[in-house]
């Protein structure tokens, strides 16, 4: 097996290009990221009364990240990704609660507990699709809140889980109460998952991951294990997902059963969306429109809030469906 | 414990009716068209409002106002589906399903501003009151009305299936689409007289359903996850795997919560899972 020949669909004018070079020529940084990037610290400077807004979006959009890699690049529609949400939340929190408050070690064993459950639950997701995927996923969301539900002594039930206290990061940074600690934290796993993803969805295993999601039955003809990358793929994501509960846990020191709901896993889905799947931009984007948004509307009236995300839910599905990304992204090429 | 038993399965079983009224047309649409309509829930919620209001505002007694709340649904189901549905036949699983879930947050939110968000209350004529008694066991009139309601609906629903001009023309186009209208069968029209009494009977179930149930705006969000797992679990385009599967969930629900209050809906779900990875298409799934 030589190198692989699959071209990519999504460019025009690829054909002609070597996969390789057109992997190297998508991984390099454009001024637009760059700036991006710097922008957010901005809420450092400018706006430190919304630090922990700007914590909650940071964590949120590394959950929808993690629901980018396999919904936008793989194609598995999930709508109970918030169990492995609420799983690294709890797992973070507990042993927080016995004993063990270091953040870093405690959040990659929050990350590697909700991978290892996903890698595990990936076995039973490759086995189904359309709609008995939907239901497995929904099913399997349902299924952890009513376990955690119902593990009162472990969990606190519906009560939520009290008595978290975490150390400084690094034995140096307390997490303060205006969110200077909380969010620099944040935001930094957030980047590193977000340069780990990059690498990952720009790399031979991204281009099969999209090719699984174009056509599952063509990957099997060119001898591809479709079913492996899957697991894999769902796997990296649940740690992910895993990790951004861990998050929450340790910034805000309570973890409850919200984290696991359908809402959570909804919301997330909603987000992505809105931003656009398989760009990994678009997962931060639209969790950022998303998390203002409510903050503002919400604090107007909830129902208006419903309302509002409810129609440009409609809207984005029928004019824009690739997301606000995708959309802009067809403007600039139609200039072009 | 027979006779707790014996209450449970009833109870269950007109639950599971309830569930059936509310799921079948979901059913039949999904296998027809393949339109994940998440907002199914919705028109029975607002069947629901349409029986309390025309009550409570109109003083049409009950027997009257549940003709109203499947008439009115239909028709409100034919006006949803071919300005806005229709354009989202073709389009992946994933659009439709957040498009549906973006029209129930709407739904939610013009409920609210119509009705507010108290707990609806409907009030039964004295006939459906009470209980009767049978063997020692009482049994809920209005339980029975339900289930009564809902096999008569059955019937008729196999009836018309099995035996009208429409019912083939509805089997041929959830059988094979393409071929149906290959042969000439205008599957849009079927598809909207379909959707409309399918979407009727969500309504009438939405109504039925206020006693037991309770009718709040987050009624649409409530029900949805119980008639998904109908719909998956009876297969979809089935009648009888509705009716099955209504039955089965209505009474496993009613069950695990009664012997089982800690862990009753964690049953439920890990049967759901389990049924659905042994058998994907569902218990009485064809494709």
């Amino acid at each position: 097996m030589t190198t692989p020949v699959t071209t990519p669909m999504t460019t025009p004018g690829a054909a002609q290009v070597e996969p390789r070079d057109w992997l190297r020529r998508r991984s390099r940084w454009s001024p637009f990221e760059i700036v991006f990037w710097l922008a957010a610290l901005l809420p450092f400077l400018v706006l430190p009364t919304y630090l922990p807004l700007a914590n909650q979006v940071a964590i949120a959009a590394l959950f929808a990240l993690s629901v980018d890699l396999i919904l936008g690049y793989a194609g598995i529609v999930t709508l109970g990704h918030a169990m492995f949400f609420g799983l690294g939340a709890y797992f973070a929190g507990v042993i927080s609660v016995r004993g063990w408050g270091e953040p870093i070690t405690g959040l990659l064993a929050a990350g590697l507990f909700a991978g290892i459950i996903g890698f595990i639950v990936s076995f039973l997701i490759t086995r189904v699709q359309h709609l008995a995927l939907i239901m497995v996923t929904l099913g399997l969301g349902f299924l952890t809140y009513e376990l955690a539900n119902a593990m009162h002594w472990l969990t606190g039930g519906t009560d939520g889980l009290r008595g978290i206290s975490t150390w400084p990061v690094l034995g140096q940074f307390r997490f303060d109460m205006w969110g200077y600690t909380a969010y620099a934290y944040s935001l930094a796993v957030l980047f590193i998952c977000f340069l780990l993803s990059r690498r990952l969805v720009n790399s031979a295993f991204g281009l099969a991951l999209r090719g699984i999601r174009e056509n599952v039955k063509r990957m099997p003809a060119i001898g591809a294990d479709h079913k492996k990358h899957l697991r894999l793929v769902y796997a990296i994501s649940a740690a992910i997902a895993g990790l951004a509960g861990g998050l929450l846990a340790q910034t805000t020191n309570t973890v409850a059963l919200d984290s696991l709901s359908f809402e959570r896993s909804a919301d997330v889905v909603v987000m992505l969306i809105l931003g656009g799947t398989g760009r990994l931009y678009g997962a931060i984007l639209g969790t950022i429109i998303f998390l203002v948004a409510r903050d503002q509307l919400a604090g107007i009236n909830p129902q208006y809030w419903y309302f509002g995300i409810g129609l440009l839910l409609m809207l984005v599905v029928l004019f824009m469906p690739k997301g606000i990304l995708g959309f802009l992204a067809r403007l600039v090429e139609r200039r072009n | 414990m027979i006779s707790q038993l014996t209450i449970v399965l009833f109870d269950g079983f007109a639950f599971g009716m309830l569930l059936f009224l509310l799921s079948v047309g979901l059913s039949v649409t999904l296998g027809m068209m393949n339109f994940i309509n998440l907002a199914h829930g919705a028109f029975g919620m607002f069947g629901g409002y349409v029986a309390v209001t025309a009550m409570r505002q109109l003083g049409l007694p009950f027997l009257a106002a549940l003709p109203l709340a499947f008439i009115s649904m239909a028709l409100l189901s034919v006006i949803i589906e071919r300005t806005l549905f229709r354009r989202l036949y073709g389009a992946g699983e994933l659009n439709q399903v957040l498009f549906t879930i973006g029209l129930v947050f709407v739904a939610a939110a013009v409920a609210t501003f119509t009705f507010g968000t108290v707990q609806q209350v409907i009030i039964l004529p004295d006939w459906l009151r009470g209980s009767v008694e049978l063997g020692g066991i009482r049994f809920g009139v209005y339980r029975s009305f339900i289930i009564l309601v809902a096999l008569l609906v059955t019937a008729f629903l196999v009836f018309g299936l099995e035996r009208t001009r429409l019912g083939a023309q509805i089997r041929a186009a959830v059988d094979n689409q393409r071929m149906a209208q290959g042969l000439g069968l205008d599957v849009e029209r079927v598809f909207a007289i379909t959707f409309a009494l399918g979407s009727g009977l969500a309504g009438l179930g939405g109504a039925l359903a206020v006693e037991v149930v309770g009718l709040s705006p987050s009624f649409g969000f409530q029900m949805l996850v119980y008639v998904l797992i109908v719909v998956s679990v009876g297969g979809l385009g089935s009648i009888t795997g509705s009716f099955v599967g209504a039955a089965l969930l209505g009474i496993g629900d009613v069950a695990g919560k009664y012997f089982w209050p800690e862990i009753g809906s964690f049953l439920i779900y890990l049967l759901l899972v389990a049924i659905l990875l042994v058998r994907p298409l569902g218990l009485f799934g064809k494709r």
